[in-house]
């Protein structure tokens, strides 16, 4: 039910993902975050099962802070992501998996803006553009038509509405809202909630 | 719903004339959604050894982590590089070590001795079973396809250039039927004093 859009540039990395919080056919609330700074250049959104997605998310954030306090310098990206993975993979076989999905958003001065694709399996993929849940669906082909590695912020986040209007045209659950967040050189920056009003003003 | 084949995927090996080449796809994907085309299935082990794990793909990446743990601790102890005989049956044990929940992958082994450079080929099944034969080695969605390609291409002592072409046909044309195969084709050619790494053009379907 729940959807996760990543777009990844030469310069930032754009984060959309619902704000629905619901358990089963009750919706608890419309404004839930569910990205998670886990340090001033890596952001995870993520989704799956209730519960699972806050500890996770939680305990690879508290390390990678512990990194950081222990060593005096942060992860790179592709270190954070293999270190997530690593969890997520040793999780699999263990009594009680993580059932999470997610997109992790990493900015590096070396390396530049990175995007990486997880699933609850921690099969891991490094890529342009992402999506989870039955919205992605949809919009992965929107942003395979429309996604140029020399975006604009303003150029991502139309692509963004675009394919929240889709989502919100042909899903059969309602998700009204979306919280997007970029990533660049200067950190991490919210900007507008996509909300359904503002896409059929 | 088959976990292996899941992500999707295919690798396979020849043996030529003092060389061999393994070659793989690079889809990526779940079930029937394509998420990357550039999906890497085979490792570089050694300067002349190469291991394709197509299956799984958590367990792809998974098995390489722990084959590449092993073989540093292994090329640390023994100084020296290792012999292709001799990974697979390190890749074989670790296998078997997980015999009752085991990794989803079916790994290909290609190679030339480090001191005689020999080729070598071996496969396996998803518990270690080794499979070492003259000729080549299939495995992914597509076996079965890639088996009658194969077994209609290949000749004894094919020559690199020569063997490039037999094993990218073969691949091709197998992933081509194949749904969950395909979307690019990567093809690597090792001899004695180079490694030549290819990718193909295929149909982006």
């Amino acid at each position: 039910m729940e959807c996760v859009l990543g777009i990844s540039c030469n310069d930032f990395v754009i984060l959309a993902s619902d704000m629905t919080n619901a358990h089963s056919i009750l919706v608890n609330k419309q404004d839930e975050d569910k990205m998670f700074k886990l340090s001033d250049r890596l952001l995870m959104a993520v989704t799956g099962e209730s519960g699972d997605t806050t500890q996770f998310a939680e305990y690879i954030e508290k390390n990678i802070q512990l990194y950081k306090m222990r060593n005096g310098y942060e992860l790179s990206p592709p270190a954070a992501a293999n270190f997530t993975r690593r969890n997520l993979a040793d999780s699999l076989r263990s009594r009680s998996p993580y059932m999470v999905n997610f997109l992790l958003a990493g900015y590096s001065e070396r390396t530049g803006p990175e995007l990486y694709w997880m699933d609850y399996l921690a099969s891991m993929i490094k890529t342009p553009f992402a999506t989870h849940g039955y919205g992605g669906m949809f919009s992965i082909a929107i942003m395979d038509r429309y996604y140029r590695p020399d975006l604009t912020e303003e150029e991502a986040y139309d692509i963004l509405k675009k394919c929240v209007a889709e989502i919100q045209k042909r899903l059969i659950i309602n998700l009204p809202n979306f919280q997007v967040k970029v990533l660049d050189k200067n950190g991490i920056r919210a900007l507008n909630v996509i909300k359904s009003q503002n896409l059929t003003a | 719903m088959s976990i292996l084949s899941y992500n999707g995927g295919c690798v396979l090996a020849m043996k030529g004339k003092g060389c061999v080449a393994i070659a793989s796809d690079r889809r990526f994907g779940v079930q029937t959604s394509t998420l990357a085309m550039d999906f890497q299935r085979i490792f570089e082990m050694g300067p002349h050894l190469y291991v394709g794990l197509p299956g799984l793909a958590t367990d792809t990446l998974t098995v390489h982590e722990r084959l590449r743990f092993r073989l540093n601790l292994y090329e640390l102890r023994e100084s020296r590089k290792i012999k292709p005989q001799t990974f697979s049956a390190m890749v074989s044990n670790l296998l078997y070590e997980r015999r009752f929940g085991p990794y989803f992958v079916e790994p290909v082994i290609a190679g030339l001795d480090p001191v005689t450079w020999e080729p070598f080929i071996s496969a396996m099944d998803l518990i270690g079973c080794p499979n070492v034969p003259e000729d080549f080695v299939v495995a992914g969605t597509c076996a079965e396809q890639l088996f009658g390609m194969c077994e209609a291409l290949w000749e004894p002592n094919l020559e690199p250039d020569s063997l490039f072409e037999t094993i990218s046909q073969a691949l091709m044309n197998a992933f081509d039927r194949d749904a969950i195969s395909g979307w690019g084709g990567i093809v690597h050619v090792i001899e004695k004093d180079k490694v030549t790494t290819r990718l193909l053009k295929t149909r982006m379907d």
